[in-house]
């Protein structure tokens, strides 16, 4: 046998598309990194212990962040609380009892469209729904519903996916030695599927974690140096500090290091949601082959 | 009527379809009791659907419905009203590919046992051990029952398979192609284990492997496209076939 040359103009022109798709994969590491550093070199000297466990003082321009991180973790636990039980449920009914007709063709439509909508838009309906009509008042409970609704598609979503990723063989032959659906399903297919659904689920709650637009209407205080007494209050919340040391402070730069440490707090918080994700799924994805 | 043995499943015009497609054509079939039946017959002859009629498996697919009777010991199993968890229990299946559930050794045998309200620790210990023995996989794993299933060796998971079915103590077993997924030896097993079974067994066996259904039923249905074709006895049926779709087919001129 023999073989022609490799032609002289492929050579060059595989190699250019080769390293052009490797630039444009790395450039997207090197813009994460960036940020990452920035606000890591920028963010490190402003937190102290006093900055995690203190209220601000003067405006914000001193003290430390309390009221904010105590308010997105109940803010983030609120919505957990609301959104995952309806979230699997959804994605249980969907998955193992909906039969595939036009109504249930209407329920994903609905989910997807859920997911489409603006952050913006989930802050103005909790504010009409939440805090106006059932006369929540701005508080934790609107702001957490509102949260909730916004995660939801989320947790259906990749809910759905775990559940669908566990053979129907385990199906059949559970129903086969004479199971009901739902046992069945609580027996042979939840506890399968439960790691993959809170994987999904983490990754949905730590975006919420992070969002201003929901809160903004619906429960986050703009300077608000205590901590909340009952769900009916407000609370300060980390990102929307962040935007309000950022934009609205009198004097921004004065606070610019407070800022960055903000956001330091805030990444780390949701990155240690995102890790605890990443852990979950690596420890199950060992337990459960088929 | 074939046979002047005690009747354990009687099907009565049987059809079955999948959405409009008719799968089964009015089968009418008597399966004898504690006797081994083979069905064979080409792929999408529709004996794989017969199988699942059995037990109503048939019922989990969507759009398939079925007219006619089943009887099952002179009772109708699909008259209304019917305990689908019930019937599945008398009626145990082994599926081609082998499931052996992601748990351990020990919780898959329970499984059905445990559905079915069976609490006490020792009655279950029991049932592990009997079935394990009847499945003839005991020896090979007695010591190693909380080990996950998933650990074991193809041929071993089918026989935990079988095991798993037999714990629910059923009256008939329905079984998928059981073998055609395992190496020989396996397979050799699983056929003797059949024999074994026969006795307290009423079994019904899909299989394409025509050897297989010469060495292991008594008794043997031939479908094509849905149609049964022939019934009879295994011998009868492969030494002196009485039709020529089957001579066809058992002598490899089709299919």
């Amino acid at each position: 046998m023999r073989l022609t040359n490799q032609s002289k103009q492929r050579l060059p022109w595989d190699t250019i598309i080769r390293w052009c798709m490797r630039f444009i994969a790395y450039s997207v590491v090197v813009a994460v990194g960036y940020i990452l550093f920035d606000i890591v070199v920028k963010g490190v000297g402003s937190i102290s212990w006093e900055f995690l466990t203190d209220y601000p003082r003067k405006g914000g321009t001193e003290g430390g962040i309390l009221p904010a991180i105590m308010g997105t973790v109940y803010l983030t636990a609120g919505a957990i609380i609301v959104a995952l039980p309806l979230g699997m449920a959804s994605a249980i009914y969907l998955s193992e009892y909906a039969s595939q007709g036009r109504f249930t063709r209407m329920i994903r439509l609905a989910i997807v469209t859920l997911a489409g909508v603006p952050s913006i838009v989930f802050g103005l309906f909790g504010l009409g729904l939440f805090v106006l009509f059932f006369n929540f008042g701005t508080s934790i409970l609107a702001g957490s519903l509102t949260l909730a609704f916004m995660i939801l598609p989320t947790i259906i979503v990749s809910s759905e996916e775990a559940l669908r990723a566990v053979p129907r063989a385990l199906r059949e032959g559970s129903l086969a030695l004479g199971a009901t659906r739902w046992q069945t399903i609580s027996r042979n297919v939840l506890p399968y599927a439960l790691p993959g659904m809170f994987t999904g689920s983490i990754l949905g709650i730590g975006r919420a974690a992070g969002e201003t637009a929901p809160i903004l209407l619906t429960v986050a205080a703009f300077y608000l140096p205590i901590l909340p007494s009952s769900v009916f209050d407000q609370v300060m919340a980390l990102p929307y500090h962040l935007y309000i040391l950022a934009t609205q402070h009198p004097d921004t730069t004065k606070v610019l290091p407070l800022q960055y440490g903000t956001a330091l707090v805030l990444l780390v918080l949701v990155t240690a949601f995102n890790l605890v994700a990443i852990m979950l799924r690596m420890r199950f994805r060992k337990k459960y082959k088929w | 009527m074939v046979t002047n043995l005690p009747t354990k499943i009687e099907t009565r015009d049987l059809n079955v379809y999948y959405d409009t497609t008719q799968a089964l054509f009015g089968i009418d079939m008597v399966i004898p009791k504690n006797q081994v039946t083979a069905l064979i017959g080409p792929s999408g002859c529709g004996k794989s659907t017969f199988l699942r009629s059995l037990n109503r498996m048939n019922d989990i697919i969507l759009n398939a419905r079925t007219e006619g009777t089943i009887r099952i010991d002179d009772q109708d199993i699909y008259a209304s009203g019917v305990d689908l968890a019930d019937l599945r229990r008398r009626v145990g299946m082994v599926f081609q590919k082998s499931n052996p559930f992601p748990k351990s050794l020990y919780e898959n045998v329970v499984y059905g046992p445990k559905i079915h309200g069976v609490r006490d620790r020792q009655t279950l210990d029991e049932l592990v051990e009997k079935s394990l023995q009847g499945a003839g996989l005991w020896e090979e794993v007695k010591d190693r029952l909380e080990k996950s299933a998933m650990e074991l060796s193809g041929g071993q998971q089918q026989r935990l398979c079988i095991a798993r079915a037999l714990a629910v103590e059923p009256e008939i077993l329905l079984m998928d192609e059981p073998a055609s997924a395992l190496d020989p030896k396996s397979t050799a097993r699983i056929e003797d284990l059949i024999g074994e079974l026969r006795e307290n067994y009423t079994i019904v066996i899909v299989t394409h492997n025509m050897q297989q259904a010469a060495r292991v039923s008594d008794y043997t249905a031939f479908f094509y496209e849905g149609h049964l074709i022939e019934f009879g006895e295994t011998q009868t049926l492969f030494t002196k076939p009485g039709n020529q779709q089957t001579e066809d087919y058992i002598t490899g001129r089709f299919g």
